[in-house]
């Protein structure tokens, strides 16, 4: 097994098992698997998982239920900028599948293939939970939101050129406040 | 409309900073402890008499649900949040993290003072990892300021407060599910009885509650039960936050009172319907888990518990998802019947297998290669599904296909003769 | 008791009751998939469904607990259409091949579709198919057939005590599998066979053998262990085909471990079918007439001192007590079942046996375990234990190799003077043994043939008397026996007093003995005894026919009518389900022939006549109804209280579940169950 978790990892798993009873310690397993995969380039590998399995003392069926059953660990490598598009109906009723065509042309036809130059895999996902920002994407931690074909575009090429982004909405509101409203 | 005085929640757009510094002025923590002295009963009480219900879909009557928590028992209880927020549509309690979190953080320390817990987990959706971070650093603020924690606001009461990360899946929004996955498992729903006030978290008692739900708490009790209950109708009182979604000019959340007329709510904060009114062709009122309701009940149903249930639907969430009438409901609902198929947790039969069967047959419909024995069929399939699943996804999943065929049935059939689908 | 009515009619039940259960007791059938009552409820299937007045959806009977003047249905339209709904669902995506799935006939699924199903299919989508899974040398999976029951997965984690078994996705993509597809480490495994209601987990072994109408089933007794687990017997034609457990609650409950059910493929290899004399070294077919007068000829010839008589571990009551008489009636004092070489000179029957019973286990309060590996020696007794410490968390003490024995122990250490500790009160677990109502001590035989076994016996008895092991009504002291004919003959006194294994060893050595007639006895050391000319009675050409001079064929123990004494001191009776291969003979018979020929007299005619003698001698000692006696005997003060301990670690006498006597030897699927848990532990 060669999977451990580094300096940075071991405290933060230090503070996640420290969330819940001492005799719990099962409880720290999706926390765990989170810092895992986010040590690991973003995926879970059989070794992370292992690895994870035995810091908390179960077995390792249990752990790949686990990993298996929740949408966001990621058992086979993803791109450096992992691009989730939500295309559940209310980004679906606002045009996703324009955001979807933006991701086809830049990245590659097929969703979870990682591009070449590892810079990018997208997907499809459900709802994220910004629907009056529809439609969004999420790519690694941050939500893009009230994109559309040509916003997208422009996202995924800034990503590609290495320039900084506008973390939000790409129309520039603020939050989920109506554009036009007033207060 | 709803005066920015009797808004709760002030911040809601993040105009402001969530920090500790901005929240006091905002009217948080404003002597808690005073009021945590009136006691536990009082609290019940007053959120009792507040007639708040349940901000998590289901519309449970706060006060009753916190009553139901044994207060002598020898083994802890506990609060849990739920801000699990998955429902297709619902966007609401993500803001209250990000933009106002302090709220929740005092509404956790009312409720848990009230239930006798010193434990409180708040579950947050794995995709909220943004609002995860603020919501970490506005506890930190809160602990550091000895507003939690030991002797929390010098109560004399100790409450602990910790952020629980899920992963992506929409059924750990069921609290049983919630609490499977916090002990580290699978979201399966477990089965009831025992109730989680019997036999929670870690077996212990315990409470689970949405975000907004645990959120209005302090204000409710700082202004007054009657204040609270001044708002809407009798038994569907308060203030409630609407997420507006879908062909609208202006997509957005907003606090509003409730009962407030579906139009009236679209037409004032949402810019109106895209191309107007009569442009519109149904409205999925509370979130992807309720059925839909066609443009002439639209016209004059209000935005609550009873009145919705009273027209087939529900208030669920308060997640209004405009259709207009370029909308493919078949399609709409469709997508939502993957959203189950995808999410089905995959443990009880009806709803492992019916999810997916529901959603094959409707993709069918949509392609035009169907016909009313096979309409009939799918609704034989959602009442197969409806109540006899272990938890409620089953009939979150059955009854939007049930609502779009009550209102749009003849419309489907006469589009599948004249093959108009298949284009 | 609750008043409660189902159907209209009044009852009266037990408060604990679930629906389910309740509806049981007023003779309602209820349909099920995913309950079983020796599993936890997962509530999960939903083909309970029954309606409860007053609530508005129909209730899973099987998680339900009744409530006082609760008003049942089980039989209103609502309660039919939601048992045809998941009837439906449950076909859907299951493939419609009962024509060749081994389980067709057996199928829980098949039946309930005959009885609940709407008798035709509304599905017009493919079926999912689902990729098989490996499970091990044991257990072929059709995972398409899967219904989700998670039976399989709630026996894995809680009667086995491996968690192996997982459901991975969710949703419809949900899938039953072990971690990366391994071997289930357990030796109790292939219970999920039988659990798995429909075809997904079937019998690797027993794959298109045959259908079950054809087969000829046999109830009879397991000699794998000393356990006495109940077994059914299938037979086609001949051959045993399978083993399957048989509900004993006081004894296997209804499971029965890997060996038992999977050596049988070993009863038809190998087999001794005609009598063999080896002549200038080259053994050579003969008939039994020449047989017998050789034996008898060489029983003769040498003088009774010369003479030892060695018995096995698969040997049944009767042909043991022949094997005493025969020993008595030729003045023959040198007579040893004890193959290890245990040399305690028992005084009293509850000395050697499992005095608590298997069932009572589940009244202890405490367990020590010394030198014994439980889960290797008699899975099932430690499946009992297992479910005892999940339903108590009872403590349980180890001295001994620290074993993974499935539950949580506390490892008290290796060395055996941890018990002189104990009887000096100076190990902290004293304290739980004298908090203990219903203390339970389990010694095994692995310490019971060293050196200074007397003295751990010693020190065992001192720590039973001293605290609550022994009252009027409890008896928690106990020997583990690990082989089928142990107690049987130590009972019948196929043991010298004074005497061990080694002794006889020593003495052939010393040429003072120089005839073996070893019935059966394939566990010594040959090559301790090779200088002695050797009779080997017996079925297999395992050790004993292999070094032998005279060998004499004979039945195992599916192929004949016999009984057997299991660690609890229990008779149980085996029936007959096949036939010896060849020429083999009953073995009590061969000994019956060689009285004959010696004119001993005995005129025993029948089987019959054979057990009326064994009851009227043994009366006291047996009940013959398959209940075991309750003896509450004390042992006899004090062997040697200064006895020394050595500091040697455990010699355990089991190496390798799957090998541990001649017909698992023989067998081709404990052989692949042996390497793929030699895989596993190289991993
Ligand atoms: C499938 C399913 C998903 C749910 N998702 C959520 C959710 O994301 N957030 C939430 O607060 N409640 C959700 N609920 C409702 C919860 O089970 C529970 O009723 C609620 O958290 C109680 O809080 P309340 O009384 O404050 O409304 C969901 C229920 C079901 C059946
Ligand atoms: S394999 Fe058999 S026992 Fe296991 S879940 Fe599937 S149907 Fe049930
Ligand atoms: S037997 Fe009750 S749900 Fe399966």
């Amino acid at each position: 097994m060669s999977f451990k978790f580094n300096e940075e990892s071991q405290k933060l798993a230090k503070i996640a098992l420290a969330k819940y009873p001492d005799d719990r310690k099962h409880s720290a397993v999706m926390p765990f698997l989170d810092i895992a995969q986010r040590q690991n380039d973003n995926w879970l590998s059989q070794d992370c998982i292992e690895f994870v399995a035995t810091q908390l003392e179960m077995p390792f069926i249990k752990v790949w239920e686990v990993v298996t059953f929740y949408s966001m660990y990621n058992t086979q490598p993803v791109g450096k900028n992992f691009v989730q598009v939500c295309t559940t109906t209310p980004c679906w009723l606002r045009g996703s599948e324009n955001v979807v065509r933006a991701c086809k042309e830049i990245i590659s036809e097929n969703p979870k293939e990682v591009s070449s130059d590892n810079l990018f895999s997208w997907m499809e996902v459900e709802c994220l939970g910004a629907c009056v920002n529809a439609p969004m994407v999420q790519i690694n931690d941050d939500f893009y939101e009230d994109l559309d074909y040509v916003s997208t575009k422009n996202l995924l090429i800034s990503l590609i050129d290495n320039k900084p982004l506008q973390i939000g909405s790409q129309i520039g509101r603020q939050g989920s406040k109506g554009i036009n409203n007033a207060e | 409309m709803l005066n920015n005085k009797d808004k709760i929640f002030t911040n809601l757009y993040g105009l402001e900073s969530f920090e500790l510094k901005m929240a006091y002025t905002r009217g948080d923590w404003d002597n808690t402890k005073a009021l945590m002295a009136k006691g536990p009963d009082w609290i019940i009480d007053e959120i009792k008499n507040s007639q708040l219900r349940g901000r998590g879909g289901a519309g449970f009557p706060t006060g009753l649900k916190w009553s139901f928590m044994p207060r002598d028992s020898i083994k802890n209880n506990y609060l849990v949040v739920n801000a699990d927020e998955s429902e297709p549509g619902t966007c609401k309690d993500r803001d209250m993290i990000r933009n106002d979190p302090q709220k929740l953080i005092e509404g956790c320390l009312l409720a848990s003072y009230a239930m006798q817990a010193h434990n409180c987990y708040i579950y947050i959706r794995g995709e909220y990892y943004n609002e995860s971070v603020v919501l970490e650093k506005a506890i930190a603020e809160a602990y550091d300021a000895g507003l939690i924690g030991k002797n929390a606001c010098g109560s004399g009461w100790d409450l602990d407060i910790y952020v629980h990360r899920g992963a992506g899946a929409y059924i750990c929004g069921e609290e049983t599910a919630l609490l499977e996955s916090l002990e580290g498992k699978k979201g399966q729903p477990r089965l009831k009885p025992p109730f989680p006030a019997n036999k929670g978290l870690y077996g212990s008692p315990t409470t689970v509650n949405n975000v907004e739900t645990i959120a209005v708490i302090p204000t409710i009790l700082r202004r007054g039960a009657s204040w609270f209950s001044s708002f809407g109708r009798e038994k569907n009182t308060g203030t409630k936050v609407f997420c507006i979604s879908g062909h609208v000019n202006n997509p957005c959340n907003v606090e509003e009172e409730m009962s407030i007329p579906l139009k009236e709510l679209i037409d004032k904060h949402a810019g109106g319907v895209r191309g107007g009114w009569d442009n519109l062709k149904a409205i999925i009122p509370g979130g992807s888990s309720v059925p839909m309701i066609p443009k002439n009940i639209c016209d004059d149903v209000l935005m609550d518990f009873d009145s919705l249930s009273a027209v087939k639907s529900g208030l669920g969430t308060a997640a209004v998802i405009v259709m207009d009438q370029s909308t493919d409901l078949v399609k709409a609902i469709a997508r939502i019947a993957y959203f189950y198929k995808h999410e089905s947790c995959g443990q009880c039969t009806p709803c492992r297998e019916g999810t997916g069967w529901m959603w094959r047959i409707l993709e069918k419909i949509a392609a035009g290669d169907s016909s009313s024995a096979e309409i009939d069929k799918l609704l034989d399939v959602t009442k197969q599904i409806e109540g006899h699943t272990i938890c409620a996804l089953g009939d979150a999943a059955a009854w939007p296909i049930q609502g779009l065929f009550r209102h749009f049935r003849d419309e489907i059939e006469e589009r599948l003769k004249k093959g108009s689908f298949a284009a | 008791m609750k008043k409660i009515k189902i159907d209209n009619i009044e009852i009266e039940v037990d408060d604990e009751l679930t629906i389910m259960q309740a509806c049981e007791e007023a003779g309602k059938e209820i349909p099920r998939f995913c309950y079983h009552d020796k599993l936890s409820v997962a509530g999960n299937c939903r083909m309970c469904l029954v309606e409860v007045e007053g609530t508005p959806k129909p209730v899973a009977s099987c998680a339900m607990p009744i409530n006082e003047g609760m008003s049942i249905r089980t039989n209103t339209e609502k309660v039919k259409k939601a048992r045809e709904g998941v009837m439906e669902f449950l076909l859907i995506n299951h493939p419609l091949d009962c024509p060749v799935c081994d389980q067709g006939g057996e199928c829980d699924l098949q039946d309930q579709t005959v009885a609940y199903g709407s008798g035709h299919s509304r599905f017009d989508e493919n079926k999912r198919a689902v990729k098989e899974k490996h499970m091990g040398p044991l257990i072929k999976t059709y995972m398409t057939r899967c219904i989700h029951c998670t039976r399989c997965i709630r026996f894995a984690d809680e009667v086995a005590g491996v968690n192996e078994v997982g459901a991975l996705n969710r949703g419809e993509n949900m899938e039953i599998s072990t971690y990366l597809e391994k071997t289930i480490d357990s030796e109790l495994s292939a219970n999920i066979i039988d659990l798995c209601p429909v075809g997904a987990l079937t019998s690797k072994p027993y794959q298109f053998e045959a259908r079950p109408w054809e087969l000829k089933k046999t109830e009879t007794i397991d000699v794998m262990d000393a356990v006495g687990s109940n077994i059914r017997v299938d037979t086609y034609g001949w051959k045993v085909k399978r083993v399957l457990p048989r509900l004993n609650e006081d004894i296997n409950e209804e499971w029965i471990s890997d060996k038992t059910r999977y050596a049988c493929d070993g009863l038809l290899m190998q087999r001794l079918d005609e009598p063999y004399i080896k002549d200038n070294g080259k053994l050579g077919k003969v008939e039994w007439s020449d047989a017998l007068q050789q034996v008898s000829q060489l029983l003769r010839d040498y003088n009774s001192y010369e003479i030892a008589f060695l018995s096995g571990d698969l040997c049944d009551l009767e042909t043991l007590f022949l094997f005493k008489k025969l020993s008595e009636d030729l003045n023959i004092s040198n007579i040893e079942c004890r193959q290890e070489g245990c040399n305690i000179p028992f005084t009293d029957r509850s000395q050697y046996t499992f005095n608590t019973k298997i069932a009572d286990i589940e009244k202890s309060d405490c367990i020590l375990i010394v030198g014994s590996n439980i889960r290797q020696e008699a899975p099932i007794i430690n499946a009992r234990i297992r479910k005892q410490k999940i339903s108590t968390n009872l403590p349980i003490g180890v001295i001994g190799a620290k074993f993974d024995l499935t539950y949580e122990y506390e490892h008290l250490g290796d060395e055996l003077n941890i018990l002189s500790d104990l009887t000096k009160g100076k190990n902290n677990f004293i304290k739980k043994i004298k908090k203990a109502d219903n203390p339970m001590l389990i010694i095994g035989n692995s310490v019971l043939n060293r050196k200074d076994s007397l003295a751990i016996f010693s020190l065992v008895e001192q720590l039973i008397h001293k605290h609550n092991f022994l009252k009027d009504d409890w008896n928690g002291y106990n020997l583990l026996q690990i082989a089928a004919a142990r107690t049987g003959a130590l009972d019948l006194g196929l043991y010298k007093k004074g005497g061990s294994l080694q002794k006889i060893y020593d003495d052939i050595e010393g040429d003072k003995i120089k005839l073996v007639i070893s019935l059966g006895a394939d566990e010594i050391d040959y090559e301790k005894i090779k200088k002695s000319k050797i009779v080997y009675i017996g079925t297999h050409g395992d050790k004993g026919a292999n070094n032998a001079n005279i060998i004499l064929p004979s039945a195992a123990y599916t192929e004949k009518d016999s009984m057997y004494v299991n660690t609890e001191g229990r008779l149980q009776y085996a029936f007959k389900a096949s036939f010896p291969p060849g020429n083999a003979k009953d073995d009590w018979k061969i000994i019956n022939e060689i009285s004959n020929l010696l004119k001993l007299n005995w005129e025993i005619v029948d089987l019959q006549q054979l057990r009326s003698l064994i009851k009227n001698q043994y009366s006291n000692l047996f009940e013959f109804d398959g209940s075991a006696t309750s003896n509450y005997e004390r042992l006899l003060a004090n062997l040697d209280p200064k006895a020394k301990l050595c500091e040697s670690s455990i010699n355990y006498l089991i190496k390798d579940f799957y090998l541990t006597n001649a017909i698992a030897r023989n067998s081709k699927t404990m052989a692949e169950c042996s390497q793929a848990r030699n895989e596993l532990s190289a991993v």
